[in-house]
C-alpha cells in the first residue's frame, strides 16, 4: 500500500468516525434521553383553564342566597404588544406607569406569563377598558366568577372563598395556583360540590405564545362541570331577623327544626359583611376584621365555650328522674340557697319546698344541688367516681363534650370534664358531689357551645333524640346526605322523664308566681324554656335562655346567649321568644312591638 | 473524443441518484418547515418552498448547461473562476446587502445572492489547478505560501463581512492538502488542538483535565504496549486523588474539584516520574510533557478568554460558540434544536406533524437548522438514513476521486468531499450540540437558492471531469 492509499483511508476513516458518532449521539438524543419529548409537550400546547362557576346556595325556601358575579382578571401577551397610549391605559385601569412596566416586563418571564397583570378588575373598570380595548393589543381580559350575595348575611354560615395556598395544593392536587378554594362554613364544607370541575383548553401555540388552534384537534379539550348547587337548612327571614336583633349584642342564636336536626338560623354576633372577603380586597379585609376586638371573625354559634347556666337544670333533673334517685314528687326546701357541710350555693327568693316542675319552672338551686347530690351519692355505686362516671355518660349523650359531627369544619367540642380530670385535681377518691356541686346548677367545669345547647334543647322536644344538626338540605343530583344526617342519636331516658322536664319548662315560661321566663310567652303557641344566668368570672354573666315550641309536635328548638346580658330573662328570653314567634307565625304581635323594640334598641357591643 | 462516448454510460448515476434523493428529500423538509395552514401550492415562489423548488429547477437546468460546455472549461478558467469570486467578494463588501449585522448577500434584480457560496467551489477548482501543475511538490515554501493565498484570500474578504462560520470552512482544506502530501502530524495537530479548543471553551476545566489525562494514560499503554504498568499508573493516578482531597484541606487555596485534581495530577506526576527513573521505563517523560502542555494550552485559551478579550470580543466567541446566541437566554436557538430532534423519538412524528419546527419554535429552521425537521418529524430512522446517504455520497466522490488518472480531477474531488464533509458533518454537529452554532447549511437541505445552485455545482462538476475520465489526458 502506498502512501497515499493510507492516506485515503485515513480520510474514509475520518468520515466513517464521524458518521459514526452523529448517529451515536442521535440514537442518545431521539431514542434514549426521553427527557425533550416532554419540554417538546410544554413547548408547543398551552393549557388554558377553564374555570366553572361554583354552585349556588338557596335557603330551605328555595331563596337564592349566594350566586356569582363575573370577574375580569386584565392579562398580558407580551408578544402581541403595541405601542399603545400609555397614559389612557393608566388612566382607565387606575395603575401609575411604574407598575404598567414593571407588569409588561413581568410578562415577558415565561414563569409569570400566565398570571394576571391585574386581578379582579371591577365592571366598571371593565366596561371603559373594553369599549377602548382595540387601542390596546396584547391586553386581554380573562373572566372568572367570584361570590355575591343577593343579602349580606349569614357570614359565618357560608364562609369564605378565598386562593388556595401551597399547603392545600400540596393536599389535593386537583388545586392549581391561583384556583379558589372555599375556606369555611358551607364553602368550605361542602367545597367539593360547590367548586364543580375545571375544564381546559388545549392549545397548539408558537414560540411567541400565539394561539394557532386547538392540540390534536381539541381531543384534550374539557369543559368546565359547574358546580352543584345547595339548598340550605336556613330560614332566610329567621336568619335575618335574628342577625337582626343580636347586632348590638355579643352571642349567638342557634335554631334547630327538632324534627330533621336542620339548622333554621345560626347566628353569631357580631358578624361582618361577607362582601367583604371576595376578591380583591379580601386580603386587606381579612386582615382588619382578625383585629377587630370585637372578634367579628370568631364564629360563637360553633366556637364560644359558655358554662350553660341553669338551662343545664333539665338535663340534671333527667338524669336524676331515669336513675331513680328523684321522682316527680320529690321536693327538696331551699332558704334562698343549697347549705351542706360548709358547701353553700346561693337561690333567689321563691316559695319552698318545691317539687321538680317548680323547681324547674323557679330554676331553684337549691333543688338541682339536691339532686346532683342525689346522682351522685347514688348508693347503687358505691362511690363518687362510679356514679360520677354515670352522670357522664348520661351528659355525654346530649351530645356535649363533643364535636356533634355536623357539617361545619370548625366545631368545637366544649368541655365535659371526665372522672378522671377530678382523680387529678383531688386525688382519687378525694371528691365528691360537694366538691363538684357547681356542676349542679350548670357551672364548674363544664362548657357547651351554643349549637351544642341547641342540639340539648332539641333532644328535650323530641323527648329523648336529637339529629346531629346540620345545614344542608339537599345536594343538587344527589339523592340523600349522608347518613348520620338521618340517623337518630337516641338518649336513654324514658319519655315520661322528658314529659315531666318540658312540663317544668312550659311552667317557667307560662306558669304562675315563680315563672321566671314569662317574657317568653306567646299567645296560642306553647313556649317551653328554661333561663340561665351563665356566671362570668372576667365580668358580667350572660344571659342564657333555651326553648322549643309548640309544645306539642315542636317545629323549632332555640338557644341563645346574650354576652354580659346577666339574667336570662333580661335578653336571651325575649330574643328568643321573638325567633319563635317569628318562625311560627311569620311576623310579631302588636303586643310584643314593645319588647322587639327593647331588644332593638339595647347595645351590649362594648359590655363587660 | 467525447463524440465517441456514451455520456449516458459514462455518468456515474450513484453520484447522481444520491444527490437527487437529497435534493428531493430536503426540499420535502423545506416544505415540512414552512407548511402552516396558509398552504396553497408547492409552486407558490413566495414561500420557501415555491422558491427552493425554482432553485432546485435552476440548479438542474445548470447541471444540462455543464455537461453542453466543453470539459476543459474549468481547468482552463480556474484561475479566471477564481478571480470573479474574489472579485464578487469584494463587490460584497461595497454593495452588499446588510442582513444581520453581516454584509454577505448581493442583490441583482429581485434575486439576493451570497457570493461566498461559490467562492468554495472556486477554491477547489484552483487548489486543483495549482497542485496539478508540472513540478508542483506541496511541501515546498512555495506551494505552501500559493495554498496560503488561494485559501487565506477568500478567508480574509469573509471574514470582513463577517461570516465567521463560511470562513471556517476553508479549514476543510487541510483534508485536501494531506491527501497531496502535507505531512500527518500537521492534520493530527491540528485536529487536536481544535476537538481541544472546542473542549476547552465547551466544557468544564474539570472534565478537560480528565479526559486529557485519560488520554495520556492510554497514550502511555499504546505507545509501550505494558497494560499491567498502564493498569497501576491508572490506579496511583486514582489514588492521589483522594489524598490530595486531604492535602487540600491544608493549603492556601480553595479545596475545589478542579484544584484539587491539579494537585493530585501533580503529586502523581512526581511519583511516576521517579517510578520511570528508577525501573527505566520509556517515553513517561514524552508523554507528562505533552500532557502539561495541552492543560497549559487550556489555561491559555481560557486566561486569554477571560483577561485579555475585551466583553465585546467575548461575546462574539461566544456567539461564535452558540454560548450567547440569542437575546432571549443563553443557548436557546440549541436548546430548541435539540427539544426539536430528541421529541422525534425513534419514528418520528410523522412527515407535517412536527410541532416543534411547525410552529417556529426553531429558528432558521428551514434553513440553518433544517436537520431539526428531519429529527423531529422522521426520528432517528430518518437522521440515521440521512447521515448514511451522506456518507455514501462522500465515500463515493473519494471513489471517484481516486478513480481518476487527471490529477487535477482527483484534487477537485478530494475538495468537493472536503467541503461537503465539513458543511455535512458541522452542521448536523451544532444542530445536536457537538459543535458550536456557526451558522452554515446543511448541502441540498437548507433552503436557499445561492447554496443550492452552488452546491450542485460543486459536485456536477465533479461528475463532469469524471464522465470524461477515460478521455481526459493532459
Amino acid at each position: 500500500m502506498d502512501q497515499f492509499a493510507t492516506r485515503r483511508n485515513i480520510l474514509v476513516s475520518i468520515f466513517l468516525l464521524a458518521a459514526v458518532s452523529l448517529i451515536l449521539r442521535l440514537f442518545y438524543l431521539q431514542v434514549v434521553d426521553t427527557s425533550y419529548k416532554l419540554s417538546a409537550e410544554n413547548n408547543s400546547k398551552r393549557t388554558e383553564i377553564l374555570y366553572p362557576a361554583r354552585g349556588l346556595i338557596y335557603d330551605r325556601n328555595n331563596n337564592l342566597l349566594v350566586y356569582n358575579q363575573p370577574s375580569y382578571d386584565l392579562m398580558i401577551a407580551p408578544y402581541e404588544l403595541k405601542p399603545f397610549d400609555s397614559a389612557e391605559f393608566c388612566s382607565i385601569i387606575g395603575v401609575d406607569i411604574y407598575r404598567l412596566r414593571a407588569g409588561i416586563i413581568r410578562s415577558f418571564n415565561p414563569r409569570y406569563r400566565r398570571e394576571p397583570f391585574i386581578k379582579q378588575l371591577s365592571p366598571e373598570t371593565y366596561a371603559n377598558l373594553q369599549e377602548k380595548q382595540y387601542k390596546f393589543p396584547g391586553f386581554y381580559v380573562r373572566s372568572r366568577t367570584l361570590r355575591r350575595y343577593s343579602k349580606e348575611f349569614a357570614a359565618h354560615l357560608f364562609g369564605y372563598v378565598g386562593e388556595v395556598d401551597d399547603k392545600m395544593i400540596a393536599a389535593d392536587n386537583y388545586y392549581t395556583l391561583g384556583d379558589y378554594i372555599g375556606i369555611s362554613g358551607i364553602e368550605g364544607y361542602y367545597e367539593d360540590e360547590l367548586r364543580g370541575e375545571k375544564g381546559q383548553e388545549v392549545l397548539l401555540v408558537d414560540v411567541h405564545g400565539r394561539v394557532k388552534g386547538p392540540y390534536q384537534g381539541g381531543r384534550f379539550n374539557r369543559d368546565a362541570v359547574v358546580g352543584k348547587n345547595l339548598v340550605c337548612t336556613i330560614d332566610k327571614d329567621l336568619q335575618e331577623y335574628g342577625e337582626t336583633l343580636m347586632k348590638n349584642y355579643k352571642g349567638s342564636i342557634v335554631a334547630i327544626e327538632p324534627a330533621t336536626g336542620e339548622i333554621l338560623a345560626l347566628i353569631s354576633a357580631p358578624s361582618y359583611n361577607p362582601s367583604l372577603l371576595i376578591g380583591r380586597q379580601r386580603t386587606a379585609n381579612y386582615a382588619k376584621l382578625e383585629t377587630d376586638l370585637l372578634e367579628p371573625l370568631f364564629n360563637r354559634a360553633l366556637m364560644a365555650n359558655y358554662p350553660p347556666g341553669s338551662t343545664f337544670k333539665p338535663v340534671q333533673a333527667l338524669i336524676g328522674l331515669q336513675e331513680g334517685v328523684i321522682t316527680s314528687a320529690s321536693s327538696f326546701s331551699c332558704n334562698q340557697g343549697f347549705y351542706f357541710r360548709g358547701q353553700s350555693v346561693g337561690c333567689h327568693v321563691h316559695s319552698s319546698p318545691l317539687d321538680l316542675v317548680h323547681g324547674i319552672e323557679n330554676s331553684c338551686n337549691a333543688y338541682f344541688c339536691n339532686v346532683y347530690k342525689r346522682i351522685i351519692e347514688n348508693p347503687k355505686y358505691g362511690n363518687a367516681e362510679l356514679a360520677y362516671n354515670i352522670w357522664y355518660k348520661y351528659v355525654m349523650s346530649f351530645g356535649f363534650g363533643q364535636r356533634l359531627n355536623s357539617d361545619f369544619t370548625n366545631e368545637l367540642k366544649g368541655f365535659i370534664a371526665p372522672s378522671t380530670y377530678y382523680d387529678k385535681y383531688f386525688g382519687s377518691n378525694h371528691w365528691n358531689a360537694l366538691t363538684t356541686i357547681s356542676l349542679a346548677i350548670g357551672q364548674g367545669e363544664l362548657l357547651i357551645t351554643p349549637l351544642q345547647m341547641a342540639n340539648m334543647t332539641t333532644a328535650i322536644a323530641n323527648r329523648g333524640y336529637y339529629i346531629i344538626p346540620h345545614v344542608v338540605k339537599k345536594i343538587e343530583g344527589v339523592d340523600t346526605l349522608e347518613n348520620r344526617f338521618y340517623k337518630k342519636h337516641v338518649i336513654d331516658i324514658d319519655t315520661a322523664n322528658f314529659n315531666l322536664v318540658i312540663r317544668g319548662m312550659e311552667l317557667a315560661v307560662n306558669g304562675g308566681a315563680g315563672r321566671t321566663a314569662w317574657i317568653a310567652q306567646l299567645k296560642d303557641i306553647i313556649v317551653c324554656g328554661k333561663t340561665g344566668t351563665a356566671q362570668n368570672p372576667h365580668g358580667k354573666d350572660h344571659s342564657v335562655f333555651i326553648a322549643f315550641a309548640p309544645k306539642d309536635n315542636p317545629k323549632i328548638a332555640i338557644s341563645v346567649y346574650v354576652e354580659h346580658g346577666e339574667w336570662g330573662a333580661s335578653y336571651a328570653a325575649p330574643m328568643a321568644s321573638l325567633m319563635i314567634e317569628k318562625y311560627l307565625t311569620d311576623s310579631i304581635s302588636p303586643g310584643r312591638k314593645g319588647i322587639e323594640a327593647r331588644m332593638l334598641n339595647g347595645n351590649l357591643l362594648y359590655s363587660k | 473524443m467525447i463524440d465517441k462516448l456514451n455520456l449516458t454510460e459514462e455518468i456515474d448515476w450513484t453520484t447522481v441518484g444520491l444527490y437527487l434523493l437529497l435534493v428531493i428529500f430536503g426540499w420535502m423538509n423545506v416544505l415540512a418547515s414552512s407548511y402552516n395552514e396558509q398552504f396553497k401550492s408547492v409552486f407558490d415562489i413566495r414561500q420557501n418552498y415555491g422558491d427552493q423548488l425554482l432553485w432546485i429547477l435552476v440548479s438542474l437546468v445548470m447541471v444540462v448547461v455543464l455537461f453542453a460546455i466543453d470539459y476543459r472549461f474549468f481547468h482552463f478558467f480556474a484561475y479566471a473562476i477564481f478571480g470573479f469570486s474574489i472579485l464578487m467578494l469584494l463587490a460584497v463588501l461595497v454593495f452588499g446587502v446588510e442582513v444581520n449585522n453581516s454584509r454577505s448577500w448581493i442583490r441583482i434584480l429581485r434575486f439576493n445572492f451570497q457570493p461566498s457560496e461559490f467562492v468554495k467551489m472556486a477554491t477547489a477548482l484552483v487548489i486543483a489547478r495549482y497542485l496539478s501543475g508540472y513540478n508542483i511538490k506541496l511541501w515546498t515554501w512555495k506551494s505552501m505560501a500559493m495554498m496560503g493565498v488561494m485559501i487565506g484570500l477568500p478567508v480574509g474578504l469573509i471574514v470582513l463581512q463577517p461570516d465567521w462560520g463560511t470562513a471556517l470552512v476553508f479549514s476543510c482544506f487541510i483534508l485536501v492538502l494531506y491527501r497531496e502530501g502535507m505531512p500527518g502530524w500537521i492534520l493530527a495537530t491540528s485536529l487536536f488542538v481544535t476537538v481541544l479548543f472546542l473542549m476547552t471553551l465547551l466544557l468544564q476545566n474539570t472534565t478537560v483535565v480528565l479526559v486529557l489525562t485519560a488520554f495520556a494514560l492510554a497514550g502511555f499503554g499504546i505507545i509501550n504496549r505494558k497494560p499491567a504498568q498502564t493498569l497501576i499508573a491508572g490506579i496511583i493516578l486514582v489514588l492521589f486523588y483522594f489524598v490530595a482531597r486531604y492535602l487540600a484541606l491544608l493549603l492556601p487555596f480553595s479545596p475545589n474539584v478542579y484544584n484539587t485534581l491539579l494537585l493530585s495530577l501533580g503529586l502523581s506526576t512526581v511519583v511516576l516520574l521517579g517510578i520511570a527513573l528508577w525501573r527505566k521505563i520509556k517515553n513517561v517523560l514524552l508523554i507528562f510533557t505533552f500532557l502539561y502542555a495541552f492543560i497549559g494550552f487550556t489555561f491559555t485559551v481560557d486566561y486569554v478568554f477571560d483577561n485579555i478579550l475585551k466583553p465585546h470580543q467575548r461575546t462574539r466567541v461566544n456567539i461564535l460558540l452558540g454560548k450567547e446566541t440569542d437575546i432571549r437566554n443563553v443557548g436557546y436557538n440549541l436548546n430548541q434544536s435539540k427539544i426539536a430532534i430528541g421529541s422525534g423519538g425513534f419514528l418520528g412524528k410523522g412527515y407535517l406533524k412536527g410541532t416543534q419546527t411547525k410552529l417556529d419554535f426553531v429558528p432558521e429552521q428551514s434553513t440553518d437548522f433544517i436537520f431539526c425537521t428531519v429529527g423531529e418529524e422522521w426520528g432517528f430512522i430518518g437522521t440515521a438514513v440521512i447521515i448514511l446517504i451522506y456518507t455514501g455520497l462522500l465515500l463515493r466522490i473519494l471513489y471517484l476521486a481516486e478513480r481518476q488518472r487527471s490529477q487535477f480531477t482527483r484534487i477537485y474531488g478530494y475538495g468537493v468531499a472536503s467541503i461537503l464533509f465539513f458543511h455535512f458533518a458541522v452542521n448536523i454537529s451544532m444542530t445536536i450540540g457537538m459543535f458550536p452554532v456557526i451558522g452554515i447549511p446543511l448541502p441540498y437541505f437548507s433552503y436557499g437558492g445561492s447554496s443550492m445552485l452552488a452546491f450542485t455545482l460543486l459536485l456536477f462538476i465533479l461528475v463532469r471531469l469524471d464522465s470524461v475520465r477515460k478521455v481526459y489526458i493532459k
